[in-house]
């Protein structure tokens, strides 16, 4: 028996708690420490391309809805290298792109389509008439509709506390970015402000009035949020239009 | 030793009669009362949930109701409410037998950490409901009920510690182990996985520290061990306690127990990149992910085996016992869950499987089968004794929930074989021109009949818990069902014939 064998027994741990205790927390820590740590250490874990930057103030306010909407749990944000799926959805998704979602959207279940690259694949309009009701543009789709997100007015004034807590965090707002917060925000969904501090700030920000409507709703947010996803990398700069169409 | 050790309780359990001693129970009742209630919660919002995916118009066009906020309602109901206090009942009555001791910090202490924690799972709930989420799947509560939860957990952890400490037992008891592991490790992930800045002090919103790739990494870490801690070191816990006393026999091997413990404990926690395949997680990241939940496959085995053979020279029990059949046949689900896991760990199956309805269905083969046959098991023991009757109401009934919610499992991981690994060909076929076969939206439309097919196993699961709630309500009041018992000599005859 165990007891009898010379030097090291398992019964030593089964008397001592505090053995036990210590053994265990060693033994369940290396995986976690082995696997996370070195994804802080290692440059190449984030790739260096250009044009991802912080979300817009809209954006912004748009992606704490899809959080708060759970959308996630139907759509991920992450195109896997396949020839289908490059296909059917663009470019395979960088990590440099996610790298400023507090936290990742990547998912884990396409009950609807990827999103990663939702971004300039349907009109403002389409989005606005398909998240109000999804069945009335795609007659199978099994989403639920949004129809009262449409004319809801987007809570936004703390819009800046949301931008300095994400600074906190790691997300690099300048100063301008974040006292001029609230007049972007509203710029970005009216096409006749003027956007050009807007689209210094954040080049490649879809400006339109989303959903028609006088003030700013949520869903003007979440569209304006929609609209960016995956659009930010010019893959042209890296490669040919013609590689990127294998 | 090796009886003390692998016979809970089974020497002392005769000492206890004689000596007259009675452990604290009162809050091992209500955790009990709040499994069953909170079970038949998470069940049947699971089954709405799916009929949400069949019939669309049942998200009612209101925000509450959406898909969105109600499925972690459920996946919180059935995990850290129907489970959480599966564990607390089990853990807290089990460990005080196992110990020869009774609850470190006392009753008061127990029910402290039962209310506390049921109000979290009812607050936690309703913020789902309300829009409040850090958007991370089974790490939805946001940062100050993610505070209240730990306090909770730390007091748990002290009262379980703490009574092993103080224990009258020379050695601390297999289930002891694991129970301690699931502990303390999803204090660390739960911790981990929560560290967030709150935009203000006043509000509920708060935002992680890690984005992007690591914040992928760190959820996943947690998540794949919140199924490896909480939904299996802690439901083994509950096997190697309440399978031996079901049984009346000893666990099969005290050795296979500890090599099961310490590899299963070691490897889990390196499984968490297999749900990042192909991502833009670094690939030595995912290959260690995968390796890892492919070695993983031999503890589970080895706890499985463990837990199957305790019922060597007892197996004629099962065809008298539908009790002791829910425990053996979790393990043969648990058995069936972690060798499909490691299966669709390797990337090319991944490859397929991932983003389809066949993670569903394996997921579901583990919490029904596995995590809530072994819950059903262990309640329809604890019942009788905790409330002092000599039997439960009826056997029978125990025989026609077992078949019911089987029958479920069998629909419902089968339709999601088939929806899922159909999704998985429809993304990816080719017609012979080149081009991409099926556009999203038709794989979607396929999906439908298995989609109804699902949601009807999961009524048939529903429809089992309830007939267990009349069941042990009837056994509480101490009526006893006049029915045809089941004869086990005939059958221990005609097994020695064989």
């Amino acid at each position: 028996m165990a007891e009898e064998k010379k030097g090291f027994s398992h019964d030593t741990i089964e008397r001592n708690t505090l053995l036990l205790i210590v053994l265990i927390l060693i033994t369940v820590s290396i995986g976690g420490l082995v696997q996370i740590v070195p994804l802080f250490t290692i440059e190449s874990t984030i790739e260096k391309v250009d044009g991802v930057r912080p979300y817009s103030p809209l954006e912004l306010a748009g992606q704490n809805i899809y959080y708060r909407e759970g959308c996630y749990n139907c759509h991920s944000q992450q195109i896997r290298p396949f020839r289908d799926e490059v296909e059917r959805y663009g470019h395979y998704s960088l990590a440099a792109e996610s790298m400023y979602d507090h936290p990742f959207q990547w998912g884990s279940k396409r009950t609807g389509p990827d999103l990663a690259r939702v971004g300039g694949k349907y009109s403002n309009d389409w989005q606005v008439a398909h998240l109000v009701d999804p069945r009335a543009v795609v007659p199978e789709s099994i989403m639920p509709g949004y129809a009262w997100m449409k004319d809801r007015p987007l809570k936004y004034t703390d819009i800046q506390d949301h931008m300095k807590t994400l600074r906190i965090v790691g997300v690099p707002y300048t100063d301008e970015q974040i006292a001029s917060a609230k007049a972007d925000l509203e710029a970005q969904k009216n096409p006749d402000a003027d956007t050009a501090g807007l689209m210094k700030r954040y080049p490649k920000a879809v400006v339109a009035n989303f959903t028609g409507n006088k003030g700013v709703t949520e869903m003007d947010a979440l569209v304006a949020y929609l609209q960016v996803l995956g659009t930010m990398v010019d893959f042209t700069k890296y490669q040919s239009p013609k590689q990127l169409q294998q | 030793m090796t009886s003390a050790t692998l016979t809970p309780g089974a020497a002392l359990g005769s000492q206890r009669v004689s000596e007259n001693v009675r452990y604290y129970e009162d809050a091992v009742r209500l955790f009990v009362i709040a499994a069953v209630f909170w079970g038949v919660v998470g069940f049947l919002a699971g089954v709405f949930i799916a009929l949400q995916l069949a019939f669309p118009a049942l998200n009612l066009g209101l925000e509450w109701t959406s898909f969105g906020r109600l499925r972690p309602v459920h996946t919180s109901a059935v995990i850290f409410a129907f489970g959480g206090n599966v564990l607390f009942a089990t853990s807290l009555y089990s460990v005080q037998r196992t110990s020869r001791q009774f609850l470190f910090g006392g009753e008061g202490l127990a029910k402290f950490v039962f209310w506390n924690y049921n109000i979290f799972i009812v607050l936690a709930a309703l913020s789902y409901v309300l829009g409040y989420t850090q958007g991370k799947e089974y790490a939805e509560p946001e940062w100050i009920l993610d505070l209240y939860l730990t306090v909770i957990w730390v007091l748990y952890a002290i009262q379980f510690v703490g009574t092993v400490m103080t224990r009258k037992e020379s050695h601390i008891y297999v289930a002891n182990w694991f129970f301690m592991a699931f502990i303390l490790t999803v204090a660390i992930l739960h911790i981990g996985n929560n560290v967030n800045v709150p935009v203000s002090l006043t509000g509920m919103k708060s935002y992680p520290f890690v984005s992007g790739v690591q914040s992928a990494m760190v959820q996943w870490w947690y998540g794949h061990n919140a199924v490896g801690f909480f939904l299996t070191a802690g439901f083994l816990g509950i096997m190697y306690y309440f399978v031996p006393k079901r049984a009346e026999r000893p666990v099969y091997s005290y050795r296979l127990s500890i090599v099961h413990f310490w590899t299963l404990i070691f490897l889990y926690i390196w499984a968490g990149p297999h749900h990042l395949h192909y991502t833009a997680l670094p690939d030595w990241a995912q290959t260690l992910g995968m390796t890892f939940s492919v070695m993983l496959w031999m503890p589970s085995w080895g706890g499985m085996i463990n837990g199957i053979m305790t019922l060597s020279g007892a197996w004629d029990k099962l065809r008298t016992d539908p009790v002791l059949r829910f425990l053996v046949t979790s393990v043969a689900f648990y058995g069936m869950s972690t060798f499909e896991g490691p299966l669709m760990s390797v990337k090319p199956v991944n490859a397929l499987s991932h983003y389809t309805d066949w993670t569903v269905g394996h997921v579901h083969s583990g919490a029904l089968g596995w995590v809530a046959f072994i819950s059903f098991g262990a309640i329809y023991y604890l019942v009788p004794v905790l409330w002092k009757r000599s039997q439960l109401y009826s056997l029978r009934l125990v025989s026609y929930h077992f078949w019911t919610a089987t029958i479920g499992i069998v629909l419902y991981i089968t339709a999601m074989w088939v929806s899922g690994i159909m999704q998985g060909l429809m993304w990816r076929a080719y017609d012979n021109l080149g081009f991409l076969q099926y556009s999203f939206v038709e794989t979607v439309a396929a999906m439908h009949p298995f989609y109804v097919i699902r949601a009807m196993g999961g009524v048939l699961f529903l429809a089992g818990a309830l007939i267990m709630v009349y069941n042990l309500w009837r056994t509480a009041k101490g009526d006893v069902r006049i029915e045809k018992p089941y004869a086990s000599a005939p059958h221990k005859a005609a097994v020695g014939a064989a």
